[in-house]
């Protein structure tokens, strides 16, 4: 490892540090309904699904649309597995307190999300992932509509509580809970892409015939990304439900997947600091800062603006995303990442000039 | 006889389902086979033709704002080209698609604000909402108009492909876009007019549509959309014929399957179709083989 890299290394654990200490302190000086926990909880949720969704799109090149019920999939095994016992009657009340009478621990329940989502892709993978780039797409688009039926389905309702909603299941209180879990994530996925099999992936990316000339196995590569995507997916899925603290299927639509596409493709398609940035960015325009367009009471000096009501908000947001998708195609980051040691050299460079 | 009796209103309501999903699906074939790409926005377009009909029904007479929804959703079908997909023409095929994607939440959105958020209702139009009875099923008379309308614009739009200069061009077109373009076939005017013809198509099946189911909200044409392209895709992307045989199997398939009960997945037994038919048949059933070279 050479030093600009050990530099690098130690300024992304001193940032992350900062970070959670931020956190800490304003946690302790804003009140708890503050927006900006929101924003924090859930573009922390959307960064981690974002990631996992590029690391398909963009450094395997599988484009999939399937995240929606992947996420799906980790909400209800961590809703169905963590319900108390004592709650399970009051939420499973048209199925007689349901058929699971257990409750599992929160971080088991987690990794188990994670788990029945990759398992399901896995099997999912075996016959769509030969098909090719928009096929592929609504296949995957297809099979997440399929997940949401099957668990709105009332036959199976003692499992998953047929369309009614899951709910008391423990949830978290503070937004360090889901920064840390999306922080491990984010940081396995970014080792995995540092590896051989990363280098692969990004091989297939590239050119899936020259990779095959070069020996990689191109099915067995491209199920291990979709299954590691899938698993990260139902964790986040998990997240999502604990910030929520309801779980229903008809939730987690295909615009759930479209929005986190857009996320990844406004980071920058391959930039994993790109997708992280952009999820916030995204969180906080949609949930927060526009607010302000849906107040109908705005006015400029004596003028009414009567343009502005409940959904401008969401003309604007959308049109500014036509925007950066026509003008703006490489997103934020492009396909490179954020490094301290980068912008050092850029400055040093500068300076160098400047004399 | 009595199987029949009870599943004749399915077996008529698919039909005329069917035909309103082949007239979107139309629109997504034939932009595939030019472009290659996945015109997301095309559920939405429907959408839009319908919203159109309500607004314009509200101080206009019915047979001057149904005509003049068509008209303008055909206007809004070639400015979604210029806007969204034009400038993308030389990106990869991803971005373009993403573009469909965002056009979509667009419209989506445009609509939400534009309605408040409230279901809004189609109106009733005299002599196709009206109720008739056929072999003892009573059912809407826009359930047998549908599939006359529809066979009749196929045939109207099969004789434009084969018969004119443009639909010669569009054939030269989808067969290889670069030769055509050096042949000296306009490529924008060829695209454009494909838009112009499946948003028009679109607007007609959203006029039969939703003269039977009334409800209308912003996201009512995600569904349809969907279910037309896998209607394309199982008759053969790119394919005509292909793209109207499929959505009639899939309205009567997923009709069938309401009445059997199993409204639950009537939506998705579409997918699984779809699934199945990727599986065995990649090409769909009247679909040309590629074959891919390094």
């Amino acid at each position: 490892m050479d030093s600009n890299k050990k530099r690098d290394l130690a300024a992304s654990v001193i940032l992350i540090a900062l970070l959670f200490l931020i956190i800490t302190v304003l946690e302790q000086l804003l009140p708890k309904t503050s927006m900006i926990f929101t924003v924090l909880k859930k573009g922390s949720i959307y960064a981690l699904v974002a990631v996992s969704m590029n690391l398909l799109n963009g450094f395997t090149g599988l484009f999939s649309l399937g995240q929606a019920g992947f996420m799906l999939l980790g909400a209800y095994t961590y809703g169905i597995l963590t319900i108390p016992v004592s709650a399970r009657a009051a939420v499973y009340q048209y199925y007689n307190g349901g058929i699971v009478q257990f409750a599992l621990p929160v971080f088991a329940a987690i990794l188990l999300a994670g788990v029945v989502a990759a398992f399901f892709a896995y099997l999912i993978g075996l016959p769509v992932l030969h098909l090719k780039s928009d096929y592929l797409a609504i296949a995957t688009l297809g099979f997440a509509e399929i997940i949401r039926a099957i668990f709105q389905w009332d036959k199976i309702g003692a499992l998953t509580n047929g369309s009614n909603l899951l709910r008391k299941f423990p949830i978290f209180h503070s937004t360090l809970f889901p920064f840390a879990v999306s922080a491990v994530c984010i940081g396995i996925i970014v080792l995995l892409i540092n590896s051989t099999y990363g280098r692969a992936f990004k091989a297939i990316r590239d050119d899936e015939v020259a990779a095959e000339a070069m020996g990689i196995n191109l099915a067995h590569h491209k199920r291990l990304a979709f299954t590691i995507s899938s698993f990260f997916a139902g964790i986040s899925g998990a997240l999502l439900a604990m910030f929520q603290t309801t779980v229903q299927a008809s939730q987690f639509k295909s615009a759930m997947t479209y929005e986190i596409l857009l996320i990844v493709v406004i980071g920058g398609v391959g930039s994993i600091t790109g997708s992280c940035i952009s999820s916030f960015l995204f969180v906080a325009c949609s949930e927060w800062w526009l607010r302000f367009l849906d107040n109908s009471d705005t006015f400029i000096g004596s003028i009414h603006l009567s343009m502005l009501r409940p959904g401008f908000r969401k003309v604007v947001f959308s049109v500014v995303i036509m925007a950066i998708v026509l003008l703006y195609q490489k997103g934020i980051m492009g396909d490179k990442e954020f490094s301290i040691s980068k912008i050092r050299e850029k400055l040093k460079k500068k300076k160098a000039e400047d004399e | 006889m009595g199987f029949f009796q009870t599943n004749l209103p399915y077996l008529l309501a698919g039909i005329s389902t069917g035909g309103q999903y082949a007239l979107i699906a139309i629109g997504y074939t034939m932009v595939y086979g030019i472009l290659r790409l996945i015109n997301f926005a095309h559920g939405d377009v429907f959408m839009c033709a319908a919203l159109m009909v309500i607004y314009s029904a509200s101080f206009l007479p019915l047979y001057i704002s149904v005509p003049l929804a068509i008209i303008a959703t055909a206007l809004l079908g070639f400015a979604i080209e210029r806007v969204a997909y034009k400038p993308l023409r030389t990106a990869p095929r991803m971005s373009a698609m993403i573009s469909a994607i965002g056009m979509s939440y667009l419209l989506q959105n445009l609509a939400l604000y534009v309605t408040g958020g409230l279901t809004k209702y189609y109106p009733p139009i005299p002599y196709i909402s009206d109720s008739i009875e056929i072999f003892g099923a009573m059912t809407k008379r826009v359930t047998v108009i549908t599939p006359i309308v529809t066979v009749v614009l196929i045939f109207a739009l099969v004789s434009i492909i084969k018969y004119t200069k443009i639909g010669i061009a569009m054939r030269a077109v989808s067969r290889d876009f670069e030769t055509a373009q050096l042949m000296g076939v306009r490529i924008n005017s060829v695209i454009s007019a494909t838009f112009v013809i499946g948003s028009l198509l679109a607007a007609v099946g959203s006029t039969l549509f939703f003269s039977n189911y009334t409800g209308v909200t912003p996201t009512v044409g995600g569904m349809p959309g969907l279910k037309a392209f896998v209607a394309a895709v199982f008759g053969g992307i790119g394919s005509i014929p292909g793209a109207v045989i499929g959505a009639f199997i899939i309205g009567i398939c997923e009709n069938l399957i309401k009445g059997l009960g199993w409204t639950t997945f009537s939506d998705a037994f579409t997918f699984v179709l779809l699934i199945i038919v990727l599986m065995f048949m990649p090409t769909g059933l009247f679909g040309e083989k590629t074959i891919d070279r390094v």
